[in-house]
């Protein structure tokens, strides 16, 4: 490194023209660059780093540093009912909301990105609402609805499972619509009038042209509908009846009552499962380039 | 292939006329060419022809069916996009195939029509590469057989050559015109460049305004433009404005007097074509027109050099001079005689715009 980077990473004054070219030097920029992209991962992996690291502890009271290591909190989870069934409900949600969410997602977001109609922009606007407004929120007038609508219609609505999913559609329905709104706005107009050119009607068009050529944005949308789902807790909480536990809530009531590395090792097992999903997705469509 | 006939074709979005009565007729293996300037019409009227645009008012003939209420899959028409407009997720030969697929062509048939196309474009080594492996050229070269694989009846070309870089551009342009007169295909390609257009139709259609201007070959639109904007479009001109004071005298808006080959007394503009006047340092014996001048600016062009020569206080013509081996070229400030026959000059009347 140059002794003038030195002197002004230090502070020291040297003459002042040096210091201004330096200060407009591209690599200042780039250095600055990777600085905070630095600290942001720090900052982002720093507790996903001590969780799998707490996985791993032998005590059962999590403390530093560790009296040794051992694989019984892993071992210990399929013997646990509640995170078990707790998974199994959490995984089926998660792919019913996503294929739900898609169904609805993809023609909504063909309309946006095709149509001018008046009040286009608060539609979108309003698509996306579900992830803007706190789970809270979400969860507390889904409540209040579902209570209502149980007493006008006399039909179990309140902590069925119908109900969940519903919840559930809501808040993968804005990761389907901006996803792929997204790819649309990348998409070739042409190649779709070239088909038509070509001979094929609008559905054929879509289902050979369109819809390969959106495929990335298609994949991104369930990857991130399904993961939000998958990992929803605040809305969850106000919707989940009897007997009926998403994974994020039966480790919050695990919480309650212990604290012993087993949280750590579950989730731990939700970090690998979100990121191999990630992985895998990523192999077939390069996720950077739709997000 | 079939004739196209465009009858009396409008379209208007909302108040702004796109074309307007727009006729053209297109013969069994013809190659016609609309040009004109961005937003003259001309894009519109192919996206009409292909049924991308539906018109206000007029009808599309193309061989014997009406097609104007045809969707574009029922039109039989082979496009070939400014942009290519490939199947990105789909191979070369699947690009070809996507055609004859949509028309139920069975799988054996098929194979040989796209190896048969491919051999057409000389992109047979090709057929299993992504588009996206291609060059602009080879990708331009997939999209027109994959237009022709399934023998349409017209072939509409939208600015093909106008994303490829000039050298390649003049060889597609021959390759595109050998290929249309070696299949009789009837065509028509929308461009705004002349050269283009020149090179390769054998008939032209000028357009501006949303309407057509002249059709006709390429000698018709040079050496007899109908109007003004023909005169400036196709091939270069210098405009005089002024009048036809008797007949086949011309007075300029600058005073000078020009011999002409109009009749017709009243307010005209002249135009003058640069490589149609002559440049000397002496004056021309027995010339019609004679115009003492001075160089005002030079270009040099190569092949050929522009002169700029004010005639006048208010007027400047070009000149363009053939650069042969060895012959003086005069310099800014160098006194000249500007000299043409009456009959190189052409006389649109009514007033200048």
């Amino acid at each position: 490194m140059p002794a003038n980077v030195a002197a002004a990473c230090t502070g020291e004054r040297r003459d002042g023209p040096q210091v201004a070219r330096l200060l407009n030097s591209r690599w200042l920029g780039y250095l600055a660059l990777k600085g905070a992209a630095t600290v942001t991962l720090v900052y982002i992996l720093t507790p996903l780093v001590f969780v799998t690291w707490l996985a791993f502890f032998r005590q059962e009271i999590p403390s530093f540093p560790p009296e040794g290591y051992s694989l019984r909190w892993f071992q210990a989870i399929p013997g646990n009912d509640r995170f078990v069934s707790g998974f199994l409900l959490s995984l089926q949600l998660a792919v019913i909301a996503t294929s739900i969410g898609l169904c609805l997602g993809l023609p909504a977001a063909l309309c946006l990105a095709r149509f001018r109609f008046r009040g286009r922009e608060a539609l979108a606007s309003l698509l996306l609402l579900p992830i803007v407004v706190p789970g809270i929120v979400l969860g507390i007038a889904l409540y209040v609805f579902h209570v209502e609508a149980e007493i006008a219609t006399g039909l179990p609505i309140l902590g069925s499972l119908g109900g969940l999913i519903v919840g559930h559609v809501l808040i993968v329905i804005p990761w389907t619509v901006r996803l792929v709104t997204a790819s649309l706005a990348g998409l070739d107009r042409s190649i779709e009038e070239a088909a038509q050119s070509l001979g094929a009607d609008r559905f054929t068009t879509f289902r050979r042209v369109t819809l390969p050529a959106i495929r990335p944005g298609v994949v991104a949308a369930s990857l991130f509908g399904f993961v939000s789902s998958f990992g929803n807790l605040e809305m969850s909480l106000f919707l989940v009846g009897p007997g009926r536990t998403t994974l994020p809530i039966a480790i919050i009531q695990y919480l309650e009552w212990k604290i012993d590395p087993t949280i750590a090792a579950v989730s731990v097992l939700q970090i690998l499962l979100i990121g191999a999903a990630m992985l895998i997705t990523d192999r077939f469509v390069r996720i950077s380039r739709v997000v | 292939m079939a004739r196209l006939e465009i009858d009396r074709i409008s379209k208007r979005y909302g108040e702004v006329h796109a074309i307007r009565e727009v006729t053209l007729d297109v013969a069994d293996g013809e190659f016609v060419v609309l040009l004109g300037p961005s937003g003259c019409g001309k894009t519109t009227t192919l996206r009409v022809v292909a049924g991308f645009a539906e018109p206000t008012a007029g009808v599309v003939r193309l061989g014997a069916r009406d097609v104007t209420q045809l969707p574009p899959w029922k039109r039989n028409a082979g496009l070939v996009f400014q942009s290519y407009a490939l199947f990105p997720h789909l191979t070369v030969a699947q690009n070809v195939a996507f055609g004859l697929e949509m028309r139920k062509v069975d799988a054996l048939e098929r194979a040989r029509r796209v190896v048969d196309a491919l051999r057409l474009v000389r992109l047979e080594h090709l057929a299993e590469r992504l588009p996206r492996q291609l060059s602009g050229g080879q990708q331009q070269r997939v999209a027109l057989a994959r237009a022709l694989v399934f023998r349409p009846d017209v072939l509409l070309l939208d600015e093909p050559l106008s994303n490829l870089d000039a050298k390649l551009r003049q060889e597609v342009r021959v390759e595109i015109r050998e290929l249309q007169k070696k299949l009789g295909l009837t065509t028509m390609m929308v461009t705004h460049d002349q050269e283009e257009a020149l090179t390769m139709a054998d008939r032209l259609v000028v357009m501006n305004d949303g309407a057509v201007r002249q059709v006709g070959t390429q000698q018709d639109l040079y050496e007899r433009p109908t109007d003004r904007f023909v005169a400036g479009f196709v091939g270069r001109s210098t405009f005089i404005e002024g009048e036809v004071e008797q007949p086949r005298r011309f007075r300029s808006a600058g005073g000078l007097i020009l011999a002409c080959n109009s009749q017709a007394i009243g307010p005209a503009t002249l135009a003058l074509r640069p490589e149609r006047l002559l440049l000397d340092t002496t004056a021309h014996a027995g010339m019609d027109n004679n115009l003492p001048g001075v160089v005002e600016f030079v270009s040099y062009l190569g092949a050929a050099v522009d002169m700029h020569v004010r005639i006048s206080p208010k007027e400047r013509v070009v000149v363009q001079i053939p650069n042969r081996a060895g012959s003086h070229l005069p310099s800014v400030g160098a006194q000249v005689y500007v000299a043409w026959p009456a009959a190189n000059a052409i006389v649109f009347p009514g007033a200048g715009n």
